[in-house]
């Protein structure tokens, strides 16, 4: 099973080094969008930075995870139904939209430190938090993107889909994103809110296992 | 006669909470006086929200392993009552707020976390909506409403224990966060008289407001499904 995982990972990601035109296409995007806020606002301060921060990841993260499944043509899907099952080409989808998110992830996170200056007290912990963040939004929005996909191919129902779900995961990692910032949390917080997050990715990743092949059957 | 006793006793637990609701003593804790009342109408709704989508969660999965568009009918139906309820209880809990928390609305956490929630399973007839095929609608439908469900319990009853807030069961400062309805075991024994036969009733009417719209569907759609 793993092996036909890593072969559809490959594809992805073979496709993607040679076409880039998702990841030129997100890098336009992620650089145009903070480029406005730049000029809107040239150094917020580190409550406005950090909001700003997670709801550009959000709106990175739909038009990225967007691509990668409305992309696939039908004659396609198709094909990959007939040769594979639907548990290793979820797997696949998932862990090559998490690299993806991840790199779009780093690469903002860069972006902001550059124009936005850098008000974070603990940058290798919102690192991690960041790291964590994307994987869980990639998640979520991997799911929905596979639901919206069956229904008429609509970008804008993934969106409509996925931001009431991504929500919880978002106001954690918002509120655990303020420990970077220098502020005291009591203690054992960070721990739990990670934890929480942590067993809330777990939880997707196997509900959309169970539920993936209940999708796949056109 | 005897299929529809439930309804009966519905009627009667909820004739019993107007009543008894509003003439057995109560408590008198911290700012509410007389408000605790709402105790038997707000929190019922939310028990009640929670009961109808669980029970529209069940027929979700029951559907994915029957494919019987009658399941999909009653997983659809029992979602949209338990979308009135969840309106109900914030109405319930704007209108007590007024009078304890001085507004209606103060982006109090728990507030948030079940507008939230309403916007979770508006989404999800805003999909039904989407697709036209019928098979296709249900299945896709129903993998959404038990994705949407295991969000739901933790943003509902996870998140607001964890944070501030002026909602009871919220955290204080840095203690845990206790059960949200005023303390389950240490609830007054007078207003336990009440309380639970209130949850009961509200339930009741939810499950039969459901299944009069789903009688009401079934009967729409009687040539495409066979029973």
């Amino acid at each position: 099973m793993t092996k036909t995982v890593f072969a559809l990972l490959k594809k992805d990601l073979l496709l993607e080094l040679r076409q880039q035109h998702t990841f030129y296409g997100i890098l336009l995007y992620v650089a145009s969008t903070i480029f406005v806020l730049y000029l809107a606002i040239n150094k917020p301060e580190a409550d406005v930075w950090n909001g700003l921060f997670w709801v550009i990841q959000l709106f990175v993260c739909v038009n990225a995870v967007a691509k990668s499944f409305l992309q696939e043509g039908r004659g396609r899907m198709l094909y990959f139904y007939s040769i594979t099952s639907p548990v290793n080409f979820i797997i696949a989808k998932l862990i090559y939209n998490i690299i993806l998110m991840l790199l779009m992830s780093v690469l903002s996170l860069l972006l902001f430190v550059i124009l936005l200056k850098d008000p974070v007290s603990n940058m290798p912990q919102f690192i991690g938090i960041v790291c964590l963040g994307g994987i869980s939004l990639s998640l979520v929005f991997t799911l929905m993107a596979a639901i919206a996909a069956k229904a008429q191919q609509n970008a804008a129902l993934m969106a409509i889909l996925g931001f009431p779900l991504i929500i919880p995961q978002l106001l954690l990692l918002i509120r655990l994103s303020k420990t970077a910032f220098g502020e005291i949390f009591r203690q054992n917080a960070v721990m739990q809110i990670s934890l929480l997050l942590i067993g809330l990715d777990l939880m997707v990743i196997v509900l959309a296992v169970i539920l993936f092949p209940f999708l796949w059957k056109e | 006669m005897s299929k529809n006793w439930w309804k009966i006793l519905g009627v009667a637990l909820l004739l019993y909470t107007f009543t008894a609701g509003f003439l057995v003593k109560v408590p008198y804790l911290g700012n509410l006086y007389e408000s605790i009342r709402n105790f038997y109408f707000h929190v019922p709704m939310w028990f009640g929200q929670i009961t109808l989508f669980t029970i529209s969660l069940v027929y979700s999965i029951i559907y994915l392993s029957t494919q019987n568009l009658k399941h999909d009918i009653y997983a659809m139906e029992f979602a949209k009552t338990g979308i009135v309820f969840g309106l109900l209880g914030l109405t319930t809990g704007a209108i007590w707020a007024t009078y304890t928390w001085g507004e209606p609305w103060s982006n109090d956490p728990k507030q948030i976390a079940a507008a939230i929630a309403l916007l979770i399973y508006l989404a999800y007839i805003v999909l039904r909506g989407s697709i036209t095929d019928l098979d296709k609608k249900a299945r896709i439908s129903a993998v959404y409403n038990i994705f949407a469900y295991f969000i739901y319990i933790p943003l509902i009853m996870i998140l607001p224990r964890m944070v501030q807030s002026l909602h009871p069961g919220g955290m204080e400062g840095s203690k845990g966060g206790g059960n949200p309805a005023l303390g389950g075991d240490s609830l007054d024994k007078s207003m336990r008289l009440v309380f639970w036969l209130a949850v009961t009733g509200w339930v009741i009417l939810g499950i039969w407001i459901t299944s009069l719209k789903i009688r009401l569907n079934l009967l729409k759609d009687k040539n495409i499904i066979n029973e």
